[in-house]
Protein backbone atom coordinates (compact mmCIF):
# COMPACT_ATOMS: atom_id res chain seq x y z
CA UNK A 1 0.00 0.00 0.00
CA UNK A 2 0.92 3.56 -0.83
CA UNK A 3 1.71 5.64 2.43
CA UNK A 4 0.64 9.08 1.29
CA UNK A 5 1.53 12.31 2.42
CA UNK A 6 0.25 16.10 1.87
CA UNK A 7 3.30 16.39 -0.85
CA UNK A 8 2.45 13.22 -2.88
CA UNK A 9 -1.18 12.81 -3.17
CA UNK A 10 -1.37 15.30 -6.17
CA UNK A 11 0.68 12.70 -8.05
CA UNK A 12 0.04 9.65 -6.56
CA UNK A 13 -4.05 9.74 -6.16
CA UNK A 14 -5.57 13.00 -8.52
CA UNK A 15 -2.73 12.26 -11.70
CA UNK A 16 -3.18 8.67 -11.51
CA UNK A 17 -4.04 6.23 -13.95
CA UNK A 18 -6.82 3.91 -12.78
CA UNK A 19 -9.00 3.65 -9.93
CA UNK A 20 -6.97 4.28 -6.51
CA UNK A 21 -8.45 3.18 -2.99
CA UNK A 22 -7.93 5.55 -0.68
CA UNK A 23 -8.15 4.44 3.52
CA UNK A 24 -8.43 8.03 5.26
CA UNK A 25 -7.33 7.48 9.12
CA UNK A 26 -5.79 9.20 11.88
CA UNK A 27 -3.00 8.54 14.94
CA UNK A 28 -6.41 9.12 17.41
CA UNK A 29 -8.85 6.99 15.29
CA UNK A 30 -9.47 3.16 16.91
CA UNK A 31 -12.32 2.14 14.34
CA UNK A 32 -9.39 2.94 11.83
CA UNK A 33 -7.25 0.65 13.42
CA UNK A 34 -9.72 -1.59 13.37
CA UNK A 35 -10.04 -1.63 9.84
CA UNK A 36 -6.21 -1.45 9.13
CA UNK A 37 -6.28 -5.71 8.89
CA UNK A 38 -9.49 -5.62 6.44
CA UNK A 39 -8.08 -2.92 3.84
CA UNK A 40 -4.59 -4.92 3.71
CA UNK A 41 -6.70 -8.00 2.97
CA UNK A 42 -8.70 -5.83 0.24
CA UNK A 43 -5.12 -4.89 -1.08
CA UNK A 44 -4.18 -8.50 -1.33
CA UNK A 45 -6.97 -9.49 -3.06
CA UNK A 46 -7.52 -6.62 -5.39
CA UNK A 47 -3.87 -5.06 -5.65
CA UNK A 48 -3.73 -6.37 -8.74
CA UNK A 49 -6.25 -3.96 -10.68
CA UNK A 50 -6.71 -0.94 -8.32
CA UNK A 51 -3.65 0.98 -6.34
CA UNK A 52 -4.22 0.88 -2.71
CA UNK A 53 -2.77 3.80 -0.53
CA UNK A 54 -3.61 5.36 2.91
CA UNK A 55 -3.19 9.00 4.17
CA UNK A 56 -2.72 9.79 7.94
CA UNK A 57 -4.83 13.22 8.35
CA UNK A 58 -2.65 14.06 11.61
CA UNK A 59 -0.63 15.07 9.11
CA UNK A 60 -2.32 16.35 6.32
CA UNK A 61 -5.40 17.95 7.91
CA UNK A 62 -5.71 20.73 5.38
CA UNK A 63 -5.57 18.24 2.47
CA UNK A 64 -8.40 16.28 4.42
CA UNK A 65 -10.32 19.31 4.53
CA UNK A 66 -10.24 20.31 0.77
CA UNK A 67 -11.54 16.67 0.22
CA UNK A 68 -14.39 17.33 2.06
CA UNK A 69 -13.16 14.41 4.62
CA UNK A 70 -13.66 16.46 8.49
CA UNK A 71 -14.38 12.80 10.05
CA UNK A 72 -13.30 9.46 10.56
CA UNK A 73 -13.13 6.46 9.05
CA UNK A 74 -13.30 7.63 5.41
CA UNK A 75 -12.51 4.73 2.53
CA UNK A 76 -13.25 6.26 -0.56
CA UNK A 77 -12.00 5.58 -4.72
CA UNK A 78 -10.29 8.13 -6.38
CA UNK A 79 -10.62 8.03 -10.50
CA UNK A 80 -9.36 10.58 -12.89
CA UNK A 81 -8.52 13.46 -10.26
CA UNK A 82 -11.98 13.12 -8.67
CA UNK A 83 -13.52 11.09 -5.40
CA UNK A 84 -15.91 9.05 -7.31
CA UNK A 85 -17.63 7.08 -4.64
CA UNK A 86 -16.99 7.16 -0.37
CA UNK A 87 -17.91 5.23 2.47
CA UNK A 88 -17.85 7.38 6.28
CA UNK A 89 -17.90 6.17 9.63
CA UNK A 90 -20.45 3.65 10.29
CA UNK A 91 -20.94 2.90 6.72
CA UNK A 92 -17.48 1.66 6.30
CA UNK A 93 -18.41 -1.79 7.15
CA UNK A 94 -16.26 -4.88 5.46
CA UNK A 95 -19.23 -5.89 3.22
CA UNK A 96 -19.72 -2.21 2.02
CA UNK A 97 -15.82 -1.77 1.67
CA UNK A 98 -15.79 -4.95 -0.66
CA UNK A 99 -18.36 -4.02 -2.56
CA UNK A 100 -17.27 -0.61 -2.91
CA UNK A 101 -14.00 -1.86 -4.52
CA UNK A 102 -16.07 -4.48 -6.57
CA UNK A 103 -18.30 -2.03 -8.25
CA UNK A 104 -14.91 0.39 -9.52
CA UNK A 105 -12.67 -2.71 -10.37
CA UNK B 1 -18.94 -32.74 12.24
CA UNK B 2 -19.38 -31.70 15.52
CA UNK B 3 -19.65 -28.24 16.74
CA UNK B 4 -18.21 -26.78 19.37
CA UNK B 5 -20.87 -25.96 22.07
CA UNK B 6 -19.14 -23.33 24.57
CA UNK B 7 -20.60 -22.21 27.73
CA UNK B 8 -20.54 -19.11 27.50
CA UNK B 9 -21.33 -17.25 23.99
CA UNK B 10 -20.82 -13.19 24.83
CA UNK B 11 -21.85 -10.82 22.22
CA UNK B 12 -19.84 -7.98 22.53
CA UNK B 13 -16.45 -7.29 23.39
CA UNK B 14 -17.07 -4.16 25.32
CA UNK B 15 -16.02 -3.81 29.46
CA UNK B 16 -18.91 -5.61 30.22
CA UNK B 17 -18.37 -8.85 27.67
CA UNK B 18 -14.34 -8.16 28.60
CA UNK B 19 -15.52 -9.09 32.10
CA UNK B 20 -17.53 -11.91 31.82
CA UNK B 21 -14.92 -13.37 29.73
CA UNK B 22 -12.69 -12.85 32.16
CA UNK B 23 -14.83 -14.52 34.77
CA UNK B 24 -15.84 -17.35 33.05
CA UNK B 25 -12.25 -17.78 32.33
CA UNK B 26 -11.00 -17.71 35.58
CA UNK B 27 -14.17 -20.43 36.43
CA UNK B 28 -12.64 -22.81 33.68
CA UNK B 29 -15.96 -22.46 31.26
CA UNK B 30 -15.31 -22.04 27.73
CA UNK B 31 -15.83 -18.85 26.52
CA UNK B 32 -16.36 -17.40 22.46
CA UNK B 33 -16.49 -13.41 22.39
CA UNK B 34 -18.57 -12.39 19.52
CA UNK B 35 -17.74 -8.87 18.09
CA UNK B 36 -18.81 -7.11 15.44
CA UNK B 37 -16.30 -4.46 14.52
CA UNK B 38 -13.83 -3.58 17.39
CA UNK B 39 -12.95 -4.74 20.93
CA UNK B 40 -13.75 -2.23 23.67
CA UNK B 41 -16.88 -1.00 22.48
CA UNK B 42 -17.51 2.91 23.33
CA UNK B 43 -14.92 3.31 25.65
CA UNK B 44 -12.36 3.26 22.39
CA UNK B 45 -13.98 6.35 21.36
CA UNK B 46 -13.21 8.37 24.92
CA UNK B 47 -10.48 10.58 24.91
CA UNK B 48 -10.28 10.09 28.92
CA UNK B 49 -11.08 7.57 31.65
CA UNK B 50 -10.79 8.94 34.91
CA UNK B 51 -13.49 7.65 37.04
CA UNK B 52 -12.60 4.01 36.69
CA UNK B 53 -10.84 2.99 39.93
CA UNK B 54 -7.06 2.19 38.90
CA UNK B 55 -6.86 4.22 35.84
CA UNK B 56 -3.40 5.70 35.09
CA UNK B 57 -3.59 9.61 35.47
CA UNK B 58 -4.79 10.76 31.76
CA UNK B 59 -5.88 7.09 30.93
CA UNK B 60 -7.21 6.94 27.21
CA UNK B 61 -10.04 4.57 26.59
CA UNK B 62 -7.93 2.73 23.91
CA UNK B 63 -5.23 2.18 26.13
CA UNK B 64 -7.69 0.61 29.18
CA UNK B 65 -9.21 -1.43 26.87
CA UNK B 66 -5.89 -3.06 25.45
CA UNK B 67 -5.07 -4.36 28.83
CA UNK B 68 -8.69 -5.61 29.62
CA UNK B 69 -8.14 -7.61 26.30
CA UNK B 70 -4.99 -8.47 27.11
CA UNK B 71 -6.12 -10.01 30.61
CA UNK B 72 -9.12 -11.21 28.94
CA UNK B 73 -6.66 -13.61 26.70
CA UNK B 74 -4.63 -14.91 29.34
CA UNK B 75 -7.89 -16.29 30.91
CA UNK B 76 -8.60 -18.53 27.99
CA UNK B 77 -11.30 -16.92 26.35
CA UNK B 78 -11.51 -17.04 22.41
CA UNK B 79 -12.69 -14.20 20.24
CA UNK B 80 -14.06 -13.98 16.69
CA UNK B 81 -15.51 -10.76 14.61
CA UNK B 82 -18.90 -11.63 13.62
CA UNK B 83 -22.00 -9.73 13.34
CA UNK B 84 -24.79 -11.71 15.73
CA UNK B 85 -27.83 -11.61 13.01
CA UNK B 86 -30.11 -14.03 14.68
CA UNK B 87 -30.61 -15.07 18.09
CA UNK B 88 -32.14 -18.67 19.05
CA UNK B 89 -32.42 -18.13 22.64
CA UNK B 90 -35.51 -20.74 24.01
CA UNK B 91 -33.29 -24.01 23.92
CA UNK B 92 -30.83 -25.99 26.16
CA UNK B 93 -28.49 -25.06 23.41
CA UNK B 94 -28.64 -21.80 22.65
CA UNK B 95 -27.97 -20.65 18.53
CA UNK B 96 -26.74 -17.54 17.36
CA UNK B 97 -26.18 -17.21 13.72
CA UNK B 98 -23.52 -14.68 12.41
CA UNK B 99 -22.78 -13.02 8.90
CA UNK B 100 -19.79 -15.77 8.92
CA UNK B 101 -21.11 -18.84 10.44
CA UNK B 102 -23.67 -20.29 13.52
CA UNK B 103 -22.11 -20.38 17.11
CA UNK B 104 -23.90 -22.95 19.85
CA UNK B 105 -23.74 -22.15 23.99
CA UNK B 106 -25.01 -23.42 26.58
CA UNK B 107 -25.54 -19.71 27.93
CA UNK B 108 -25.79 -16.52 26.34
CA UNK B 109 -24.79 -13.05 28.09
CA UNK B 110 -26.05 -10.04 25.76
CA UNK B 111 -23.19 -7.41 26.39
CA UNK B 112 -24.40 -5.62 22.74
CA UNK B 113 -23.96 -2.18 23.96
CA UNK B 114 -25.38 0.87 22.65
CA UNK B 115 -24.10 3.48 20.31
CA UNK B 116 -24.50 7.37 20.42
CA UNK B 117 -27.89 8.84 20.08
CA UNK B 118 -28.07 11.58 16.73
CA UNK B 119 -29.10 15.10 17.43
CA UNK B 120 -32.05 14.76 15.46
CA UNK B 121 -32.43 18.09 13.10
CA UNK B 122 -32.96 18.20 9.17
CA UNK B 123 -29.38 17.76 8.09
CA UNK B 124 -27.75 16.47 10.18
CA UNK B 125 -27.99 12.66 8.73
CA UNK B 126 -26.00 14.04 5.35
CA UNK B 127 -23.13 15.92 7.47
CA UNK B 128 -21.78 13.20 9.12
CA UNK B 129 -17.99 13.19 9.24
CA UNK B 130 -18.34 16.66 7.08
CA UNK B 131 -18.33 18.42 10.44
CA UNK B 132 -21.24 16.78 12.75
CA UNK B 133 -19.44 13.65 15.05
CA UNK B 134 -19.77 11.66 17.93
CA UNK B 135 -16.47 11.10 18.28
CA UNK B 136 -14.05 13.40 19.81
CA UNK B 137 -10.74 11.51 19.30
CA UNK B 138 -11.79 10.24 15.89
CA UNK B 139 -12.39 14.07 14.29
CA UNK B 140 -11.13 16.50 16.92
CA UNK B 141 -8.06 17.74 15.10
CA UNK B 142 -9.72 18.12 12.09
CA UNK B 143 -10.77 21.51 13.81
CA UNK B 144 -7.93 22.91 14.75
CA UNK B 145 -8.36 26.43 15.50
CA UNK B 146 -11.60 26.29 14.10
CA UNK B 147 -14.72 26.62 15.80
CA UNK B 148 -16.56 23.35 17.67
CA UNK B 149 -19.75 23.04 18.94
CA UNK B 150 -21.04 20.55 21.55
CA UNK B 151 -24.55 19.58 22.17
CA UNK B 152 -25.78 17.65 25.49
CA UNK B 153 -25.06 18.44 28.98
CA UNK B 154 -24.20 15.09 30.40
CA UNK B 155 -20.98 13.61 31.74
CA UNK B 156 -19.93 12.81 28.13
CA UNK B 157 -20.77 16.18 26.64
CA UNK B 158 -18.88 17.84 29.17
CA UNK B 159 -15.79 15.76 28.97
CA UNK B 160 -15.67 16.02 25.43
CA UNK B 161 -15.95 19.30 25.73
CA UNK B 162 -13.40 19.97 27.60
CA UNK B 163 -11.46 17.78 25.38
CA UNK B 164 -11.98 19.24 22.43
CA UNK B 165 -10.22 22.61 23.41
CA UNK B 166 -6.99 20.94 22.93
CA UNK B 167 -8.54 21.59 18.70
CA UNK B 168 -10.75 24.62 18.89
CA UNK B 169 -10.17 27.89 19.27
CA UNK B 170 -13.50 28.31 21.43
CA UNK B 171 -16.19 25.40 22.03
CA UNK B 172 -19.54 26.03 22.91
CA UNK B 173 -21.77 23.66 25.03
CA UNK B 174 -25.17 23.97 23.51
CA UNK B 175 -27.30 22.41 26.28
CA UNK B 176 -31.45 22.23 26.07
CA UNK B 177 -31.45 23.16 30.15
CA UNK B 178 -30.05 26.00 31.86
CA UNK B 179 -27.96 23.89 34.23
CA UNK B 180 -25.82 20.94 33.32
CA UNK B 181 -26.39 17.50 34.38
CA UNK B 182 -22.50 16.57 34.58
CA UNK B 183 -21.26 15.28 38.30
CA UNK B 184 -19.55 18.65 39.71
CA UNK B 185 -15.62 17.96 38.96
CA UNK B 186 -16.49 17.42 35.16
CA UNK B 187 -18.77 20.73 35.36
CA UNK B 188 -16.12 22.50 37.66
CA UNK B 189 -13.22 21.75 34.74
CA UNK B 190 -15.38 23.05 32.03
CA UNK B 191 -16.32 26.15 33.74
CA UNK B 192 -12.79 26.84 34.91
CA UNK B 193 -11.79 26.56 30.68
CA UNK B 194 -11.64 29.80 29.15
CA UNK B 195 -12.05 28.06 25.85
CA UNK B 196 -15.47 26.86 26.88
CA UNK B 197 -18.85 29.43 26.20
CA UNK B 198 -22.59 27.99 26.94
CA UNK B 199 -25.61 28.35 25.33
CA UNK B 200 -28.23 27.43 27.62
CA UNK B 201 -32.02 26.46 27.13
CA UNK B 202 -31.06 26.16 23.30
CA UNK B 203 -31.50 22.75 20.71
CA UNK B 204 -30.38 22.85 17.55
CA UNK B 205 -33.02 22.52 14.63
CA UNK B 206 -31.11 22.19 11.20
CA UNK B 207 -27.95 21.46 9.87
CA UNK B 208 -26.83 22.34 6.20
CA UNK B 209 -23.76 22.89 4.01
CA UNK B 210 -22.96 22.01 0.42
CA UNK B 211 -20.19 18.78 1.17
CA UNK B 212 -19.38 20.44 4.32
CA UNK B 213 -21.25 21.86 7.43
CA UNK B 214 -21.58 25.62 7.00
CA UNK B 215 -24.30 26.52 8.78
CA UNK B 216 -26.62 25.33 12.10
CA UNK B 217 -29.84 26.57 13.21
CA UNK B 218 -29.99 27.34 17.44
CA UNK B 219 -33.48 27.52 18.79
CA UNK B 220 -33.59 29.07 22.41
CA UNK B 221 -36.44 26.65 23.88
CA UNK B 222 -37.52 29.42 26.62
CA UNK B 223 -38.31 32.11 24.11
CA UNK B 224 -39.10 30.67 20.73
CA UNK B 225 -36.20 32.39 19.16
CA UNK B 226 -33.82 31.18 16.67
CA UNK B 227 -30.02 31.73 16.20
CA UNK B 228 -28.10 31.12 12.55
CA UNK B 229 -24.63 30.51 13.43
CA UNK B 230 -22.82 30.21 9.94
CA UNK B 231 -18.98 29.61 9.45
CA UNK B 232 -16.30 32.24 9.47
CA UNK B 233 -15.87 32.79 5.88
CA UNK B 234 -11.85 32.26 6.47
CA UNK B 235 -12.50 28.43 8.43
CA UNK B 236 -15.25 28.10 5.87
CA UNK B 237 -16.06 25.25 8.33
CA UNK B 238 -17.06 24.10 11.87
CA UNK B 239 -17.37 21.25 14.18
CA UNK B 240 -20.60 20.16 15.67
CA UNK B 241 -20.17 16.97 17.96
CA UNK B 242 -23.44 15.19 19.37
CA UNK B 243 -23.38 13.57 23.13
CA UNK B 244 -27.00 13.28 23.40
CA UNK B 245 -27.64 9.65 25.04
CA UNK B 246 -26.96 6.51 23.73
CA UNK B 247 -29.50 3.96 21.52
CA UNK B 248 -29.54 0.43 23.00
CA UNK B 249 -28.58 -2.09 20.60
CA UNK B 250 -31.20 -4.48 21.37
CA UNK B 251 -32.96 -4.66 17.48
CA UNK B 252 -31.94 -8.62 17.27
CA UNK B 253 -33.98 -9.45 20.66
CA UNK B 254 -37.34 -8.01 19.95
CA UNK B 255 -40.18 -9.91 21.32
CA UNK B 256 -37.54 -12.57 22.87
CA UNK B 257 -36.34 -10.42 25.56
CA UNK B 258 -38.06 -8.17 28.16
CA UNK B 259 -37.34 -4.64 27.55
CA UNK B 260 -38.25 -1.05 28.24
CA UNK B 261 -37.26 1.62 26.28
CA UNK B 262 -34.76 -1.08 23.95
CA UNK B 263 -33.04 -1.60 26.95
CA UNK B 264 -33.29 -5.23 28.44
CA UNK B 265 -35.23 -5.49 32.13
CA UNK B 266 -32.79 -8.00 34.21
CA UNK B 267 -33.01 -8.97 38.14
CA UNK B 268 -30.12 -8.04 40.40
CA UNK B 269 -28.31 -11.31 39.10
CA UNK B 270 -28.56 -10.12 35.05
CA UNK B 271 -30.64 -12.90 34.44
CA UNK B 272 -32.92 -12.21 31.34
CA UNK B 273 -36.70 -13.60 31.09
CA UNK B 274 -35.28 -16.47 29.32
CA UNK B 275 -33.11 -19.07 31.48
CA UNK B 276 -29.47 -19.35 30.99
CA UNK B 277 -29.68 -15.70 28.82
CA UNK B 278 -28.29 -12.96 30.97
CA UNK B 279 -27.29 -9.21 30.17
CA UNK B 280 -24.61 -7.01 30.86
CA UNK B 281 -23.41 -3.19 30.41
CA UNK B 282 -25.35 -0.70 28.94
CA UNK B 283 -27.69 -2.78 26.79
CA UNK B 284 -29.57 -3.19 30.30
CA UNK B 285 -32.07 -1.20 32.34
CA UNK B 286 -30.35 0.95 34.94
CA UNK B 287 -29.50 4.14 36.49
CA UNK B 288 -26.02 4.60 36.11
CA UNK B 289 -23.74 3.69 32.48
CA UNK B 290 -20.27 3.13 33.01
CA UNK B 291 -17.02 1.42 32.55
CA UNK B 292 -16.71 0.29 36.10
CA UNK B 293 -20.57 -0.69 36.10
CA UNK B 294 -20.18 -2.67 32.81
CA UNK B 295 -17.62 -4.60 34.41
CA UNK B 296 -19.54 -5.22 37.48
CA UNK B 297 -22.38 -6.76 35.49
CA UNK B 298 -20.11 -8.72 33.56
CA UNK B 299 -18.87 -10.72 36.14
CA UNK B 300 -22.13 -11.40 37.60
CA UNK B 301 -23.34 -12.49 34.83
CA UNK B 302 -20.63 -14.64 33.91
CA UNK B 303 -21.01 -16.47 37.19
CA UNK B 304 -24.37 -16.57 37.06
CA UNK B 305 -23.98 -18.47 33.94
CA UNK B 306 -21.79 -20.68 35.53
CA UNK B 307 -24.05 -21.49 38.50
CA UNK B 308 -26.94 -22.22 35.82
CA UNK B 309 -24.32 -24.51 33.81
CA UNK B 310 -23.94 -26.56 37.23
CA UNK B 311 -26.97 -26.72 38.14
CA UNK B 312 -28.78 -27.85 34.63
CA UNK B 313 -26.31 -29.19 32.35
CA UNK B 314 -24.00 -31.02 34.34
CA UNK B 315 -27.30 -32.40 36.57
CA UNK B 316 -30.06 -32.83 34.00
CA UNK B 317 -27.88 -33.72 31.38
CA UNK B 318 -25.51 -36.29 31.10
CA UNK B 319 -24.41 -36.08 27.50
CA UNK B 320 -23.71 -32.34 27.30
CA UNK B 321 -21.24 -32.79 30.77
CA UNK B 322 -19.70 -35.92 29.05
CA UNK B 323 -19.05 -32.80 26.44
CA UNK B 324 -18.12 -30.35 28.94
CA UNK B 325 -15.64 -32.39 30.12
CA UNK B 326 -14.07 -33.22 26.78
CA UNK B 327 -13.91 -29.65 26.04
CA UNK B 328 -11.87 -28.92 29.08
CA UNK B 329 -9.84 -31.06 28.92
Amino acid sequence: MIDLTKETFEAEVLQATGPVFVDFYSDGCEPCKALEPFVKEMHAQYGDKMTFAGLNTTKARRLAISQKVLGLPVMAIYKNGEKVEELVKEDCTHENIQAMIKRHL
Amino acid sequence: MNQKIYDVLIIGAGPAGLSAALYAGRSRLSALIIEKEKDGGQIVITAEIDNYPGSLPHESGPSLVARMVEQTKRFGAEKVFDTVVEAHLKDDIKRLVGKKGEYLGRTVIVATGAHPRPIGCPGEADLIGKGVSYCATCDGDFFQDLEIFVVGGGDTAVEEAVYLTKFGRKVTIIHRRDELRAVKSIQEKAFANPKIRFMWDSVVTALEGDGVLEAMTVKNVKTGEETVIRADEEDGTFGVFGFVGLIPESSLFTDLLTMRNGYLITDDNMHTNIPGVFAAGDIREKSLRQVITAAADGAIAAMEANTYIEGTCLVNEPAASAEKERVHS
